[in-house]
C-alpha cells in the first residue's frame, strides 16, 4: 500500500481528507503513482502534471523520506520506506507559487 | 422578475451575491474555491442554473468548474486545453518569436441557446468550444490559421483572448478581441477570421494604424443591436456600427479614455458606461476619485457619476472583465476593484453603493437577472 499525500488545494478538489493509499502492481515509481492517483481521482488531471506531455508542473515538487525526488526520473523506484508505507510519498506546492 | 445573481471573481476565490428586484439587501456566498484564483465565472443565457467558472493557480494550472443548480454545488470539468496541431510562434515583447503555451482561460461565454456550449478565451491566445457542458475542449482553429499570427504580441496582463462576443441573431458571427492582437471576427461559425481594426490608432505601435496590434481592452454589444459595438482601448474609447468593420473615436469629453471596462445598459443600447483611469502607468482613476462616466448618446459626451462612490484617496483599478450590467428597469449596473469591493448601482449608474469592500481584489463580475 502506498501513501501519497497531497496538498490541501487538490485534497479538496478530490475531495479527499488525510492521505491517499493506492495499491500498485508492478514497479512503484513517481510515474505509476500518479497515473493510479490521477486513474482514482480524474479531477486531478493537469493539476500536477501537464496534459500531454505528462511533465511535472513548474510549481509542484515531490517529497519523500526527506528527500526532494523533483529532479529525478520519474520512472525510478521510489524509496523502500514508500514503498513500505512507512513513509508518504508527497506531491508539494512549492513556497514561491502564491 | 425576482432578483440577481452577481457572479464575482477574485484573486483567491470566487463569490456570489445575491438580491431581491430591490437590490439593497444583499447575501454574500463565498469564499468558494479559496485561494485560487478565479479569473471569470458566468451563467448560461439558456439556463441560469448552469454556471461555469475558471479556476487556476500557478501551482495547479487550470481548472473549470460547472454548477447545475444556481452555484449551489460544483463539479470540476475537463480542463485540457490542447492547441490544434504545432502551435508556432507569437511575437515576445521584445518582437522576437515565441512559442505558443497555455497559461489559463481568461473568460467563458456561454452560448445564447445551449447550456452545453460554451467558448473559452486562453492565454496564450487561441478560442475553445465545448459542446458537451465543458467536459471536452477543441480549439476554434481557424482564428490562428490566420497569417496575422506570428505579428500578435502579449500585452502587460500576457496575451490573452479576453473577450468573446456571440451575436444573438446569427450563431455564425462571433467577434473576439486580444491583447495586444485587436478585434477578430468570423461570420461562417468559426471556420474564418479576419482582423477588424480599421479605425483604431495605437501610437505604441510602428504603424501606429496596423492591421494588428492594437491593444482592445474590452468590447461590448447589446444584443438587441448586435453590429453596433462599443470598445474601451488601451487609450480611446471605440466605436463600431457595422459589427466591427470600422471603428471611430467617441472619447469625447472624458477626463482620461484609458480605461479598461465598457458596458452597455439593458434597457437602451445608446448608453454605455466606462470607468477611466488616469494611464497605462497609473492603474488608478485620475484625482484620486472613482468615478463612472455614462454616455446616453452612445459616446462623445459622457457624464460623471459619483453618488456613493469614493472621491478622494482612490487608487484602485477596475479590471477589463469586472462591470456587468442586470436586465431591469432601471438596470442594475455593477463593478469591483482591485481593493476588493464590489459596487452596485440599481438606478442605472445614478447612485452607488458598495455590496462588499474587502474580497480580494477583483477580476471578474457577472450579473444573472432571475426570473
Amino acid at each position: 500500500m502506498i501513501r501519497v499525500l497531497l496538498p490541501a488545494h487538490l485534497k479538496m478538489l478530490a475531495r479527499v481528507q488525510g492521505e491517499v493509499e493506492l495499491d500498485l502492481e508492478g514497479p512503484v515509481t513517481a510515474r505509476t503513482v500518479l497515473d493510479a492517483l490521477e486513474a482514482r481521482y480524474p479531477m486531478l488531471r493537469g493539476t500536477i502534471r501537464e496534459h500531454g506531455t505528462s511533465r511535472r508542473r513548474a510549481y509542484v515538487r515531490y517529497f519523500a523520506c526527506n528527500e526532494d525526488l523533483s529532479h529525478e526520473s520519474p520512472d525510478l523506484p521510489l524509496p523502500d520506506a514508500v514503498l513500505a508505507g512507512t513513509e508518504p510519498f508527497m506531491v508539494v506546492g512549492a513556497m514561491s507559487g502564491g | 422578475m425576482s432578483g440577481v445573481r452577481v457572479l464575482v471573481g477574485t484573486r483567491k476565490g470566487a463569490f456570489i451575491l445575491t438580491a431581491d428586484g430591490g437590490r439593497d439587501d444583499w447575501r454574500v456566498e463565498g469564499p468558494l474555491f479559496g485561494g485560487w484564483e478565479m479569473y471569470h465565472l458566468k451563467g448560461s443565457p439558456a439556463d441560469p442554473n448552469r454556471i461555469y467558472a475558471s479556476q487556476s493557480t500557478s501551482w495547479f494550472g487550470q481548472l473549470i468548474q460547472r454548477s447545475d443548480d444556481g452555484g449551489a454545488s460544483w463539479q470540476p470539468v475537463g480542463n485540457e486545453f490542447a492547441y490544434e496541431g504545432d502551435p508556432g510562434t507569437h511575437q515576445w515583447y521584445d518582437g522576437t518569436p515565441h512559442p505558443w503555451e497555455f497559461a489559463r482561460v481568461w473568460h467563458l461565454e456561454p452560448s445564447h441557446a445551449d447550456p452545453d456550449v460554451v467558448y473559452a478565451g486562453v492565454e496564450d491566445a487561441a478560442l475553445f468550444r465545448s459542446a458537451d457542458g465543458g467536459k471536452s475542449w477543441q480549439e476554434v482553429a481557424g482564428l490562428r490559421a490566420q497569417d496575422s499570427v506570428h505579428a500578435w504580441q502579449p500585452g502587460a496582463g500576457g496575451l490573452c483572448l479576453h473577450t468573446i462576443l456571440l451575436d444573438p441573431t446569427d450563431p455564425d458571427r462571433i467577434r473576439i478581441a486580444i491583447s495586444a492582437a485587436g478585434v477578430f471576427g468570423t461570420d461562417d461559425g468559426g471556420a474564418s477570421w479576419r482582423p477588424m481594426n480599421k479605425g483604431l490608432r495605437s501610437e505604441g505601435l510602428p504603424d501606429p494604424e496596423a492591421e494588428v496590434g492594437h491593444c482592445v481592452h474590452h468590447v461590448a454589444m447589446h444584443p438587441s443591436r448586435p453590429a453596433t459595438l462599443f470598445m474601451q482601448k488601451h487609450w480611446d474609447v471605440m466605436r463600431s456600427d457595422d459589427a466591427g468593420e470600422t471603428w471611430r473615436e467617441v472619447s469625447g469629453n472624458l477626463p482620461s479614455d484609458f480605461g479598461f471596462v465598457i458596458d452597455v445598459d439593458s434597457n437602451d443600447p445608446d448608453t454605455i458606461f466606462v470607468v477611466p483611469i488616469k494611464s497605462d502607468s497609473e492603474h488608478y482613476p485620475p484625482d484620486g476619485a472613482l468615478r463612472v462616466f455614462r454616455s446616453r448618446s452612445g459616446g462623445e459626451e459622457w457624464e460623471p457619476l459619483t453618488k456613493g462612490l469614493p472621491q478622494r484617496d482612490c487608487y484602485v483599478n477596475v479590471l477589463r472583465d469586472a462591470m456587468a450590467l442586470d436586465a431591469m428597469d432601471p438596470c442594475g449596473v455593477y463593478f469591483g476593484t482591485t481593493g476588493g469591493a464590489v459596487y452596485v448601482s440599481p438606478d442605472g449608474g445614478d447612485s452607488w453603493s458598495a455590496i462588499v469592500h474587502d474580497l480580494p481584489a477583483v477580476l471578474s463580475v457577472e450579473v444573472q437577472t432571475l426570473p
